[in-house]
């Protein structure tokens, strides 16, 4: 028996164990995603053809470093958010279900870190 | 006394074989095919990215690949999932201010999702081309 009143079990803990937060992350990164994707076109557009040294002095630029990691890190969270909601959709059995939220969490923290570094690394050297 | 612990064949509600395909709903389906793609295609960017900081001589061989016809036919395809999901994104930012239900306008923004992305990708293409 426990001693918690209806109210305060219920509070932001429905079905999906939170409350509007996922619904709310995935505006905040959609948002987001809009102008720091199109600075990377840009920066993909201006690296097209151009010789390693250049473009890596392009991508290790502090504004396009700084740009690149709050994208890779709004893309990440955007996309985990998403394929988690394909997952629920589409896998009924309880335990794949948790295997494949637990893959979609790896891959995106593994893009997330990957992406990072490398933006980093490109940063540090420049 | 319940029948709920028998088991039975229970009645479906229909689903999407009853309905005839609209743009509407294909937009719909797109928009998470769009999105599933550039889930995957993460790899690609972050792949590149990685190169570019591995030095000159993986740089060129990634940088190979992705010149390649079959490479330009992926980013092709991916440049228009980016542009197709990210203009869809902002129909469903206009949708959650509680605007756009009403049915012509609801039509309308699917025909320019879609017109939209394969204008924006050709011309993204076409200044990037420019630029080389």
């Amino acid at each position: 028996m426990s001693l918690r009143t209806p109210l305060s079990k219920v509070r932001g803990l429905g079905s999906a164990k939170d409350g509007t937060e996922h619904w709310w992350h995935q505006r905040v990164t959609a948002v987001a995603n809009i102008p720091l994707v199109l600075i990377f076109a840009f920066v993909l557009i201006n690296s097209v053809g151009k010789p390693h040294a250049e473009v890596a002095a392009l991508l290790g630029s502090p504004l396009v470093v700084i740009a690149l990691l709050m994208m890779i890190g709004s893309i990440t969270w955007h996309m985990r958010l998403g394929m988690q909601v394909i997952i629920e959709d589409y896998i009924s059995s309880e335990g794949r279900k948790i295997a494949a939220l637990m893959a979609n969490t790896f891959f995106c923290a593994a893009m997330a870190v990957a992406g990072g570094f490398a933006i980093l690394k490109l940063g540090f050297a420049s | 006394m319940t029948n709920s612990d028998v088991p039975r064949e229970r009645p479906l509600s229909p689903h999407l074989q009853v309905y005839s395909p609209m743009l509407t709903m294909m937009m719909s389906i797109v928009h998470r095919i769009t999105g599933s793609a550039l889930y995957f295609g993460t790899f690609l960017v972050v792949w590149w990215l990685i190169a570019a900081a591995s030095g000159p001589a993986y740089f060129d061989l990634v940088n190979g690949f992705f010149s390649s016809w079959f490479g330009r036919l992926i980013l092709f395809g991916y440049t228009w999932a980016a542009i197709n999901h990210m203009l869809g994104g902002i129909k469903h930012l206009f949708w959650d201010t509680g605007r756009g239900f009403e049915l012509e306008t609801v039509e309308r923004n699917a025909r320019l999702t879609l017109g939209g992305s394969i204008v924006l990708t050709i011309l993204l293409w076409v200044i990037a081309y420019g630029v080389k």
